[in-house]
């Protein structure tokens, strides 16, 4: 891999392959899609379930893909991958990648099974998750990928409740549990960590899967040009991590560099305005202890 | 073509004129994204050294690069988010407001 060039800001190529879209201002998503069609180039084939990316790049008679694209169904882009993988295999174009962008929702709870048979496969696909933490297209409902204290409309902050319960689902290493030949952690505020693994995951012979932190201006209620440096600050105080899974072993590619950055990120965002002392105290246990585990087990 | 563009799309006039499978032409756009805008991002090309960084974090795709190593808008599909003038290390690029704009 140390032979390979690697693409930057500088060099990578002038089409936008995800342009004219209706995503909201700031979107981080559509960003995360647009980097990732730049990297993989025109011979891709897409497939998009339910979500925001497929809401706002299909709306009819509009297409904002240049490439090839489809909607799949919700619980079916994993084995919707597989099959156009064997269909161009049995055409024989072999030089082409087949890539997936499901949101969290359609990842971590709807998608999961079909997801885990295409790994199972070992199928030559790329299945992007990009996790805005909650279901955003439909009006920002909890997803299994939605963190503690986060208001959302089914898990609203009040006087009995502060927000969602329980705490994100640990996705990244369910999928590495599969033994997966890649498996990635990125964020839109590390741009070219990103790049760089879907670079990798472009040359990877069997099934590789990017999960890419994605800011939501309007679900998170952040104000739109805040969206990149957010995403940023969420793996600087720890919310996030950036970690590899290749070769059957874990690593974790940017240390905890600000943790008491946390609180100060927290309440910069309107759907964590309402958390107390207490809640912002669960949410550092609760950090603390993932990156104990973490720089125990991987670092 | 380098990216989606604006084509001329005639509405169909009769339940018969729409296509009948679930497929359609890619880069095929009919609407221009200009009036999201309340701000309007304009780069000081003095200031602008030609990292790109704007380029790469445009969720949008409204940067591109000139053949002076600056950046241009297209501000017909910029929404106005901000995200370019946010990020740039050099403040070269300053969100105005799109009446006061010239």
């Amino acid at each position: 891999m140390v032979d390979i060039k690697k693409i930057t800001a500088k060099n990578m190529t002038d089409k936008e392959f995800f342009f004219g879209h209706k995503a909201c201002a700031g979107c981080g998503g559509s960003l995360a899609v647009r980097l990732a069609m730049k990297v993989f180039g025109e011979k891709t084939f897409a497939a998009l379930p339910a979500g925001c990316m497929s809401a706002v790049g299909f709306i009819f008679p509009q297409m904002a893909f240049l490439n090839n694209a489809i909607i799949s169904t919700f619980p079916g882009t994993g084995s919707m991958l597989s099959g156009m993988r064997a269909g161009l295999d049995a055409l024989g174009f072999h030089d082409t990648h087949v890539v997936g962008f499901a949101g969290d929702g359609g990842t971590a709870d709807i998608g999961l099974q079909a997801l885990s048979g295409a790994i199972d496969r070992r199928d030559r696909i790329i299945y992007i998750c990009y996790d805005n933490e909650a279901y955003m297209n439909t009006g920002v409902q909890k997803s299994g990928l939605t963190p503690y204290g986060t208001k959302t409309t089914t898990s609203p902050a009040g006087k009995n409740l502060s927000g969602a319960v329980t705490h994100k689902k640990n996705l990244f290493e369910i999928i590495a549990a599969h033994d997966i030949a890649y498996a990635a952690t990125a964020s839109v505020g590390y741009p070219q960590d990103y790049l760089n693994k879907l670079s990798k995951a472009a040359r990877v012979k069997g099934t590789s899967y990017i999960h890419i932190y994605a800011t939501c201006p309007t679900g998170w209620g952040i104000s739109t040009e805040t969206s990149v440096s957010l995403a940023k600050e969420a793996v600087d105080c720890g919310l996030w991590y950036l970690a590899e899974y290749e070769n059957s072993t874990f690593k974790i590619n940017r240390k905890l560099t600000k943790p008491e950055l946390l609180k100060e990120h927290l309440l910069k965002q309107g759907r964590f305005k309402h958390l107390k002392d207490e809640d912002i105290k669960v949410i550092e246990s609760e950090r603390d202890r993932k990156w104990a585990q973490m720089m125990e087990k991987w670092g | 073509m380098l990216k989606p563009e604006i084509k001329n799309y005639v509405t169909p006039k009769h339940i018969r004129d729409y296509p009948t499978g679930p497929s359609f032409e890619a880069g095929h756009l009919v609407s221009i994204n200009a009036g999201w805008r309340t701000f309007k991002p304009v780069v000081d090309i003095n200031v602008c050294t030609g990292c790109y960084q704007c380029y790469l974090l445009c969720s949008d795709g409204a940067i591109s690069k000139t053949d002076n190593k600056k950046i241009e808008f297209d501000y017909s599909f910029c929404k106005g988010c901000g995200v370019c003038a946010h990020e740039c290390s050099f403040n070269a690029i300053s969100m105005v407001k799109e009446e006061l704009a010239k």
